[in-house]
Protein backbone atom coordinates (compact mmCIF):
# COMPACT_ATOMS: atom_id res chain seq x y z
CA UNK A 1 0.00 0.00 0.00
CA UNK A 2 1.11 3.69 -0.68
CA UNK A 3 1.71 5.84 2.23
CA UNK A 4 -1.56 7.27 1.77
CA UNK A 5 -4.80 5.58 0.98
CA UNK A 6 -8.52 6.27 1.46
CA UNK A 7 -10.05 3.95 4.32
CA UNK A 8 -13.16 3.47 5.59
CA UNK A 9 -14.03 2.83 8.86
CA UNK A 10 -16.68 1.81 10.42
CA UNK A 11 -17.06 3.94 14.20
CA UNK A 12 -20.60 3.87 16.15
CA UNK A 13 -22.48 1.93 13.01
CA UNK A 14 -21.81 4.65 10.50
CA UNK A 15 -19.62 4.73 7.54
CA UNK A 16 -16.57 7.52 7.84
CA UNK A 17 -13.57 7.16 4.80
CA UNK A 18 -10.83 9.55 5.20
CA UNK A 19 -7.90 10.01 3.05
CA UNK A 20 -5.27 8.79 5.61
CA UNK A 21 -1.64 8.33 6.14
CA UNK A 22 -0.59 4.91 6.53
CA UNK A 23 1.10 5.92 10.66
CA UNK A 24 -2.39 7.57 11.34
CA UNK A 25 -3.63 6.18 14.46
CA UNK A 26 -6.28 4.98 15.39
CA UNK A 27 -6.77 7.71 18.25
CA UNK A 28 -5.36 10.66 15.82
CA UNK A 29 -8.24 9.40 12.97
CA UNK A 30 -11.07 9.57 15.12
CA UNK A 31 -10.62 12.42 16.93
CA UNK A 32 -9.85 14.14 13.70
CA UNK A 33 -13.08 12.86 12.14
CA UNK A 34 -15.23 14.22 15.27
CA UNK A 35 -15.43 11.43 17.52
CA UNK A 36 -13.83 13.44 20.44
CA UNK A 37 -15.14 11.29 23.43
CA UNK A 38 -12.12 9.15 22.97
CA UNK A 39 -9.40 10.61 24.89
CA UNK A 40 -5.60 11.36 24.25
CA UNK A 41 -3.60 10.09 27.13
CA UNK A 42 -0.42 8.34 27.06
CA UNK A 43 -0.20 7.38 23.46
CA UNK A 44 1.86 4.39 24.87
CA UNK A 45 -0.65 1.87 26.06
CA UNK A 46 -0.90 2.52 30.27
CA UNK A 47 -3.34 4.55 30.48
CA UNK A 48 -6.40 3.25 28.97
CA UNK A 49 -8.14 6.44 28.11
CA UNK A 50 -7.88 5.94 24.28
CA UNK A 51 -9.60 2.71 24.50
CA UNK A 52 -12.38 1.86 21.88
CA UNK A 53 -14.37 -1.39 21.22
CA UNK A 54 -13.15 -3.51 18.28
CA UNK A 55 -15.62 -6.24 16.88
CA UNK A 56 -16.85 -5.87 21.33
CA UNK A 57 -12.97 -6.29 22.62
CA UNK A 58 -11.29 -3.19 24.03
CA UNK A 59 -8.18 -1.92 22.46
CA UNK A 60 -5.85 1.01 23.00
CA UNK A 61 -6.81 3.28 20.01
CA UNK A 62 -3.23 4.93 20.50
CA UNK A 63 -1.45 1.66 19.91
CA UNK A 64 -3.71 0.58 16.70
CA UNK A 65 -3.11 1.70 13.03
CA UNK A 66 -6.26 3.30 12.02
CA UNK A 67 -5.88 1.51 8.45
CA UNK A 68 -5.42 -2.03 10.32
CA UNK A 69 -9.04 -1.75 11.19
CA UNK A 70 -10.43 -1.16 8.31
CA UNK A 71 -13.89 -3.21 7.96
CA UNK A 72 -14.54 -4.22 11.76
CA UNK A 73 -16.52 -2.89 14.21
CA UNK A 74 -15.58 0.42 15.89
CA UNK A 75 -17.26 1.40 18.67
CA UNK A 76 -16.69 4.45 21.32
CA UNK A 77 -17.94 5.02 24.93
CA UNK A 78 -20.77 7.67 22.71
CA UNK A 79 -21.62 4.86 20.40
CA UNK A 80 -22.72 2.81 23.83
CA UNK A 81 -25.39 5.17 24.63
CA UNK A 82 -25.96 9.04 24.67
CA UNK A 83 -28.07 11.50 27.50
CA UNK A 84 -31.39 10.23 25.65
CA UNK A 85 -30.75 6.97 25.69
CA UNK A 86 -28.10 5.95 28.23
CA UNK A 87 -25.74 2.56 28.13
CA UNK A 88 -26.37 0.65 32.06
CA UNK A 89 -22.58 1.65 32.37
CA UNK A 90 -23.03 5.13 31.75
CA UNK A 91 -26.12 5.11 33.85
CA UNK A 92 -24.49 3.54 36.62
CA UNK A 93 -20.81 5.23 36.02
CA UNK A 94 -23.09 8.68 36.88
CA UNK A 95 -25.30 7.35 39.62
CA UNK A 96 -22.61 5.86 41.56
CA UNK A 97 -20.59 9.05 41.46
CA UNK A 98 -18.16 6.94 39.97
CA UNK A 99 -16.96 10.40 38.25
CA UNK A 100 -14.79 13.14 38.96
CA UNK A 101 -12.30 14.78 36.36
CA UNK A 102 -14.03 12.54 34.19
CA UNK A 103 -11.26 12.11 31.56
CA UNK A 104 -10.05 8.83 31.89
CA UNK A 105 -14.39 7.70 32.45
CA UNK A 106 -15.11 6.78 28.13
CA UNK A 107 -11.50 3.92 28.36
CA UNK A 108 -13.02 2.50 32.13
CA UNK A 109 -16.70 2.26 30.17
CA UNK A 110 -15.65 0.87 27.22
CA UNK A 111 -12.75 -1.88 29.12
CA UNK A 112 -15.62 -2.48 31.55
CA UNK A 113 -18.12 -3.12 28.38
CA UNK A 114 -15.70 -5.39 26.86
CA UNK A 115 -15.29 -7.65 29.96
CA UNK A 116 -19.52 -8.18 30.50
CA UNK A 117 -19.22 -8.67 26.64
CA UNK A 118 -17.29 -12.02 27.45
CA UNK A 119 -17.58 -12.07 31.64
CA UNK A 120 -21.86 -11.31 32.31
CA UNK A 121 -21.03 -12.14 36.07
CA UNK A 122 -17.50 -10.17 37.05
CA UNK A 123 -16.09 -11.00 40.10
CA UNK A 124 -14.36 -8.43 41.69
CA UNK A 125 -11.32 -10.26 40.67
CA UNK A 126 -12.46 -10.13 37.49
CA UNK A 127 -13.42 -6.49 37.36
CA UNK A 128 -9.66 -5.23 38.99
CA UNK A 129 -8.34 -7.62 36.15
CA UNK A 130 -10.18 -5.91 33.17
CA UNK A 131 -9.58 -2.31 34.73
CA UNK A 132 -5.93 -2.82 35.20
CA UNK A 133 -4.88 -0.96 31.82
CA UNK A 134 -6.93 2.31 33.17
CA UNK A 135 -5.36 4.53 34.93
CA UNK A 136 -7.92 7.16 37.11
CA UNK A 137 -6.26 9.05 39.20
CA UNK A 138 -9.27 10.75 41.51
CA UNK A 139 -11.46 7.97 42.40
CA UNK A 140 -9.70 5.33 43.92
CA UNK A 141 -11.43 2.88 41.85
CA UNK A 142 -14.25 1.71 44.94
CA UNK A 143 -16.86 4.03 43.03
CA UNK A 144 -15.90 2.65 39.89
CA UNK A 145 -16.28 -0.89 41.01
CA UNK A 146 -19.61 0.30 42.30
CA UNK A 147 -20.64 1.24 38.68
CA UNK A 148 -19.48 -1.98 37.27
CA UNK A 149 -21.16 -4.52 39.83
CA UNK A 150 -24.73 -2.29 39.44
CA UNK A 151 -24.51 -2.18 35.41
CA UNK A 152 -23.88 -5.85 35.24
CA UNK A 153 -26.69 -6.58 37.26
CA UNK A 154 -28.71 -4.73 35.44
CA UNK A 155 -28.13 -5.88 31.95
CA UNK A 156 -28.79 -9.36 33.54
CA UNK A 157 -31.70 -8.25 35.06
CA UNK A 158 -32.53 -5.39 32.17
CA UNK A 159 -33.21 -3.39 35.29
CA UNK A 160 -32.13 -0.29 36.04
CA UNK A 161 -28.43 0.50 37.20
CA UNK A 162 -29.40 3.28 39.29
CA UNK B 1 3.81 12.30 15.27
CA UNK B 2 5.33 8.79 13.68
CA UNK B 3 7.45 8.84 10.41
CA UNK B 4 5.57 7.99 7.38
CA UNK B 5 6.26 4.44 6.20
CA UNK B 6 4.43 1.96 3.42
CA UNK B 7 2.13 0.12 5.43
CA UNK B 8 1.33 -3.48 3.89
CA UNK B 9 -1.54 -5.83 4.97
CA UNK B 10 -1.32 -9.22 3.33
CA UNK B 11 -3.53 -12.03 4.24
CA UNK B 12 -1.09 -14.70 3.74
CA UNK B 13 1.75 -15.79 5.61
CA UNK B 14 3.83 -16.69 1.99
CA UNK B 15 2.93 -12.98 1.15
CA UNK B 16 4.15 -11.66 4.29
CA UNK B 17 7.31 -13.01 3.89
CA UNK B 18 7.68 -12.24 0.34
CA UNK B 19 7.64 -8.93 1.38
CA UNK B 20 10.23 -9.05 4.27
CA UNK B 21 12.48 -10.85 2.09
CA UNK B 22 15.40 -8.64 1.20
CA UNK B 23 14.84 -5.82 3.64
CA UNK B 24 17.99 -4.87 5.49
CA UNK B 25 17.32 -4.93 9.44
CA UNK B 26 15.83 -2.39 10.27
CA UNK B 27 14.15 -1.19 6.78
CA UNK B 28 11.01 -3.69 7.18
CA UNK B 29 8.68 -4.32 10.49
CA UNK B 30 6.35 -7.05 11.36
CA UNK B 31 3.20 -5.52 13.06
CA UNK B 32 1.46 -7.78 15.47
CA UNK B 33 -0.18 -6.33 18.17
CA UNK B 34 1.63 -3.12 18.10
CA UNK B 35 1.93 -2.56 21.72
CA UNK B 36 5.60 -2.45 21.35
CA UNK B 37 6.11 -1.40 17.77
CA UNK B 38 3.57 1.70 17.62
CA UNK B 39 5.16 3.17 20.75
CA UNK B 40 8.65 2.85 18.62
CA UNK B 41 7.63 4.48 15.89
CA UNK B 42 6.25 7.47 18.08
CA UNK B 43 9.83 7.65 20.21
CA UNK B 44 11.68 6.99 16.59
CA UNK B 45 13.60 3.81 17.95
CA UNK B 46 11.74 2.29 15.20
CA UNK B 47 12.20 3.79 11.62
CA UNK B 48 11.12 1.27 9.17
CA UNK B 49 10.38 2.44 5.68
CA UNK B 50 7.90 -0.75 5.53
CA UNK B 51 5.15 -2.32 7.83
CA UNK B 52 3.95 -5.55 7.10
CA UNK B 53 0.75 -5.80 9.26
CA UNK B 54 0.24 -9.60 10.15
CA UNK B 55 -3.42 -9.09 11.39
CA UNK B 56 -5.23 -10.39 8.36
CA UNK B 57 -3.32 -14.13 8.23
CA UNK B 58 -5.50 -16.22 9.83
CA UNK B 59 -2.56 -19.02 9.63
CA UNK B 60 -0.84 -17.09 12.52
CA UNK B 61 -3.94 -18.14 15.08
CA UNK B 62 -4.80 -20.27 17.79
CA UNK B 63 -3.94 -22.48 20.35
CA UNK B 64 -3.13 -26.10 19.81
CA UNK B 65 -2.72 -28.97 22.28
CA UNK B 66 -1.64 -32.19 20.76
CA UNK B 67 -0.95 -35.70 22.58
CA UNK B 68 3.32 -34.66 22.88
CA UNK B 69 3.23 -31.03 22.65
CA UNK B 70 1.29 -27.58 22.89
CA UNK B 71 1.21 -24.86 19.93
CA UNK B 72 0.26 -21.44 20.00
CA UNK B 73 -0.24 -19.55 16.63
CA UNK B 74 2.78 -16.77 16.37
CA UNK B 75 -0.74 -14.24 16.91
CA UNK B 76 -1.83 -15.97 19.75
CA UNK B 77 -2.37 -12.97 22.10
CA UNK B 78 -2.13 -12.78 25.78
CA UNK B 79 -5.93 -12.68 26.64
CA UNK B 80 -5.84 -16.04 24.38
CA UNK B 81 -3.32 -17.68 26.86
CA UNK B 82 -5.57 -16.32 29.88
CA UNK B 83 -8.95 -17.57 28.63
CA UNK B 84 -7.85 -21.06 27.48
CA UNK B 85 -8.52 -24.23 30.29
CA UNK B 86 -6.02 -25.87 28.00
CA UNK B 87 -2.84 -23.48 28.80
CA UNK B 88 -4.53 -23.57 32.42
CA UNK B 89 -3.94 -27.29 32.21
CA UNK B 90 -1.05 -27.05 30.20
CA UNK B 91 1.07 -24.15 31.10
CA UNK B 92 0.10 -22.80 34.37
CA UNK B 93 2.43 -20.01 35.11
CA UNK B 94 1.68 -18.98 31.25
CA UNK B 95 -1.49 -17.65 32.87
CA UNK B 96 -0.10 -16.32 36.00
CA UNK B 97 2.08 -14.17 33.91
CA UNK B 98 -0.55 -13.04 31.80
CA UNK B 99 -2.37 -12.31 34.43
CA UNK B 100 0.34 -9.25 35.54
CA UNK B 101 0.87 -8.38 31.73
CA UNK B 102 0.50 -5.08 31.15
CA UNK B 103 -3.65 -3.90 31.38
CA UNK B 104 -6.74 -5.65 29.47
CA UNK B 105 -6.74 -3.03 26.53
CA UNK B 106 -2.67 -4.65 25.93
CA UNK B 107 -3.48 -8.19 26.58
CA UNK B 108 -5.89 -8.15 24.10
CA UNK B 109 -3.98 -7.02 21.56
CA UNK B 110 -0.52 -8.10 21.94
CA UNK B 111 0.81 -11.39 20.82
CA UNK B 112 3.05 -13.71 22.43
CA UNK B 113 5.32 -13.59 19.78
CA UNK B 114 5.92 -10.22 19.83
CA UNK B 115 6.55 -10.82 23.51
CA UNK B 116 9.22 -12.89 22.53
CA UNK B 117 10.21 -10.38 19.46
CA UNK B 118 10.63 -7.53 21.33
CA UNK B 119 13.53 -8.96 22.92
CA UNK B 120 12.68 -7.33 26.46
CA UNK B 121 15.29 -9.12 29.32
CA UNK B 122 11.45 -8.09 31.48
CA UNK B 123 9.14 -9.41 28.86
CA UNK B 124 6.58 -11.72 31.18
CA UNK B 125 5.75 -14.50 29.10
CA UNK B 126 9.85 -15.63 28.39
CA UNK B 127 10.60 -17.14 31.63
CA UNK B 128 7.46 -19.56 32.10
CA UNK B 129 8.04 -20.31 28.23
CA UNK B 130 11.42 -21.18 28.78
CA UNK B 131 11.00 -23.14 31.76
CA UNK B 132 8.45 -25.40 29.73
CA UNK B 133 11.24 -25.95 26.51
CA UNK B 134 9.56 -23.61 24.85
CA UNK B 135 10.84 -24.08 20.96
CA UNK B 136 10.62 -20.97 18.14
CA UNK B 137 9.80 -21.68 14.44
CA UNK B 138 11.26 -19.07 12.01
CA UNK B 139 10.22 -18.62 9.17
CA UNK B 140 11.39 -16.82 5.48
CA UNK B 141 11.19 -17.18 1.98
CA UNK B 142 13.87 -19.92 1.83
CA UNK B 143 12.27 -21.68 4.35
CA UNK B 144 11.76 -22.65 8.22
CA UNK B 145 13.77 -23.07 11.78
CA UNK B 146 13.52 -24.11 14.92
CA UNK B 147 15.25 -22.50 17.58
CA UNK B 148 15.35 -23.50 21.60
CA UNK B 149 13.90 -20.30 23.32
CA UNK B 150 16.59 -20.81 25.70
CA UNK B 151 19.30 -19.94 22.32
CA UNK B 152 16.79 -17.58 20.93
CA UNK B 153 18.41 -14.25 23.11
CA UNK B 154 22.30 -13.16 22.26
CA UNK B 155 22.09 -10.16 24.79
CA UNK B 156 19.81 -6.91 25.49
CA UNK B 157 17.28 -6.75 22.80
CA UNK B 158 18.85 -8.52 20.37
CA UNK B 159 17.95 -12.49 18.99
CA UNK B 160 19.14 -14.88 15.97
CA UNK B 161 15.99 -13.99 14.28
CA UNK B 162 16.60 -12.37 10.87
CA UNK B 163 15.47 -9.34 9.36
CA UNK B 164 13.53 -11.20 6.69
CA UNK B 165 12.23 -14.12 9.49
CA UNK B 166 9.35 -14.36 11.12
CA UNK B 167 8.31 -15.70 14.35
CA UNK B 168 5.15 -18.53 13.04
CA UNK B 169 5.09 -20.87 16.17
CA UNK B 170 5.89 -21.43 19.83
CA UNK B 171 6.12 -24.97 20.57
CA UNK B 172 7.07 -27.00 23.99
CA UNK B 173 6.48 -30.76 24.95
CA UNK B 174 3.82 -31.30 27.62
CA UNK B 175 5.09 -31.34 30.87
CA UNK B 176 5.62 -34.94 32.39
CA UNK B 177 2.69 -36.24 35.09
CA UNK B 178 3.42 -35.04 38.66
CA UNK B 179 4.59 -31.57 37.30
CA UNK B 180 4.17 -27.79 38.70
CA UNK B 181 5.22 -24.78 36.77
CA UNK B 182 5.61 -21.52 38.58
CA UNK B 183 5.91 -17.73 37.84
CA UNK B 184 5.94 -15.04 40.31
CA UNK B 185 6.38 -11.28 38.92
CA UNK B 186 7.74 -8.98 41.67
CA UNK B 187 6.89 -5.50 40.37
CA UNK B 188 5.26 -1.82 42.08
CA UNK B 189 1.83 -2.95 41.24
CA UNK B 190 0.13 -6.03 39.71
CA UNK B 191 -1.13 -4.54 36.59
CA UNK B 192 0.20 -2.02 34.14
CA UNK B 193 4.10 -2.40 35.61
CA UNK B 194 7.19 -3.47 34.67
CA UNK B 195 8.96 -6.26 35.97
CA UNK B 196 11.39 -5.60 38.66
CA UNK B 197 12.28 -9.65 38.90
CA UNK B 198 10.25 -12.17 37.41
CA UNK B 199 11.10 -15.98 38.25
CA UNK B 200 9.42 -19.32 36.74
CA UNK B 201 10.04 -22.68 37.78
CA UNK B 202 9.23 -26.07 36.79
CA UNK B 203 9.44 -28.93 38.65
CA UNK B 204 8.92 -32.44 37.78
CA UNK B 205 9.16 -35.93 40.39
CA UNK B 206 9.81 -38.97 39.81
CA UNK B 207 9.81 -41.96 42.14
CA UNK B 208 10.44 -39.62 45.29
CA UNK B 209 13.59 -37.40 43.18
CA UNK B 210 13.31 -34.38 41.43
CA UNK B 211 13.18 -35.74 37.37
CA UNK B 212 13.04 -32.52 35.85
CA UNK B 213 14.03 -28.69 36.78
CA UNK B 214 14.01 -25.88 34.99
CA UNK B 215 14.16 -22.16 36.25
CA UNK B 216 14.05 -18.88 34.04
CA UNK B 217 14.84 -15.07 35.29
CA UNK B 218 13.74 -11.67 34.07
CA UNK B 219 14.96 -8.74 34.58
CA UNK B 220 18.56 -9.84 36.40
CA UNK B 221 20.31 -10.12 33.37
CA UNK B 222 20.50 -8.24 29.28
CA UNK B 223 18.20 -11.28 28.25
CA UNK B 224 15.59 -13.59 30.13
CA UNK B 225 17.86 -16.43 31.28
CA UNK B 226 17.84 -19.89 32.71
CA UNK B 227 20.05 -21.31 35.60
CA UNK B 228 21.32 -23.93 34.93
CA UNK B 229 23.87 -24.70 37.57
CA UNK B 230 21.04 -24.31 39.95
CA UNK B 231 18.54 -26.77 37.92
CA UNK B 232 21.26 -29.32 38.19
CA UNK B 233 21.51 -29.13 41.56
CA UNK B 234 18.21 -30.23 42.02
CA UNK B 235 17.40 -32.97 39.66
CA UNK B 236 18.40 -36.43 40.86
CA UNK B 237 17.65 -36.24 44.09
CA UNK B 238 15.05 -35.64 46.86
CA UNK B 239 14.94 -32.03 47.50
CA UNK B 240 15.86 -30.98 51.43
CA UNK B 241 15.14 -27.73 52.45
CA UNK B 242 18.87 -27.04 52.46
CA UNK B 243 19.27 -27.91 48.71
CA UNK B 244 16.49 -25.66 47.67
CA UNK B 245 18.16 -22.71 49.66
CA UNK B 246 22.20 -23.84 48.02
CA UNK B 247 20.35 -23.51 44.69
CA UNK B 248 18.37 -20.76 45.19
CA UNK B 249 22.02 -19.03 46.13
CA UNK B 250 23.17 -20.45 42.86
CA UNK B 251 20.59 -18.78 40.94
CA UNK B 252 21.78 -15.75 42.11
CA UNK B 253 25.24 -16.60 40.89
CA UNK B 254 23.81 -16.80 37.19
CA UNK B 255 21.83 -13.76 36.71
CA UNK B 256 23.75 -9.94 36.09
CA UNK B 257 21.47 -7.78 37.26
CA UNK B 258 22.40 -4.01 36.75
CA UNK B 259 20.81 -0.78 38.88
CA UNK B 260 18.12 1.00 37.55
CA UNK B 261 15.18 3.17 38.37
CA UNK B 262 13.39 0.62 39.14
CA UNK B 263 15.48 -1.37 41.80
CA UNK B 264 19.32 -1.99 42.34
CA UNK B 265 21.35 -4.89 41.26
CA UNK B 266 21.68 -6.03 44.81
CA UNK B 267 17.96 -5.72 45.58
CA UNK B 268 17.21 -7.75 42.48
CA UNK B 269 19.72 -10.50 43.84
CA UNK B 270 17.99 -10.29 47.16
CA UNK B 271 15.02 -11.61 44.72
CA UNK B 272 16.40 -13.90 42.66
CA UNK B 273 17.25 -15.91 45.78
CA UNK B 274 14.08 -15.52 47.81
CA UNK B 275 11.71 -16.42 44.81
CA UNK B 276 13.71 -18.68 43.67
CA UNK B 277 13.79 -20.37 46.81
CA UNK B 278 9.96 -19.53 47.33
CA UNK B 279 8.93 -21.25 44.27
CA UNK B 280 10.80 -24.31 44.15
CA UNK B 281 9.64 -25.09 48.34
CA UNK B 282 5.92 -24.18 46.81
CA UNK B 283 6.64 -26.62 44.11
CA UNK B 284 8.35 -29.78 46.06
CA UNK B 285 5.67 -29.16 48.58
CA UNK B 286 2.88 -29.76 46.21
CA UNK B 287 4.90 -32.92 44.48
CA UNK B 288 5.36 -34.83 47.29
Amino acid sequence: MPKEKNVTLTVNGRQVTARLPSHRTLLEALRDLGFVDVKRGCEKGDCGACAVLVDGVAIDSCLTLAASVEGRAITTVAGLGDRDAPHPLQDAFAASGAVQCGYCTPGLIVAAQSLLNRTPEPTDDDIRLALSGNLCRCTGYAKIFDAVRAAARALRDGGDAR
Amino acid sequence: MIAEFELETPDRLDAALALLAGQDAGAGAALAGGTNLIVDLRSGRESPARVVDLGGIDALRGIEVGADAITLGARATVTDLLTSPEIAAHAPALVEAARVFAGQMVRNAATVAGNIACGSPAADLVPPLMTLDAEVTLASTTGERVVPLAEYFTGYRADVRRGDELITRIRWPRLPESSVHGFHKLARRKGDAITVVGVSVALSVAGGRCSRARIALGAVAPMVVRAPKAEAMLEGVALTPALIEDAARQAVEECTPIDDIRATAAYRRHCVHVLTRRLVTAAWDRLV
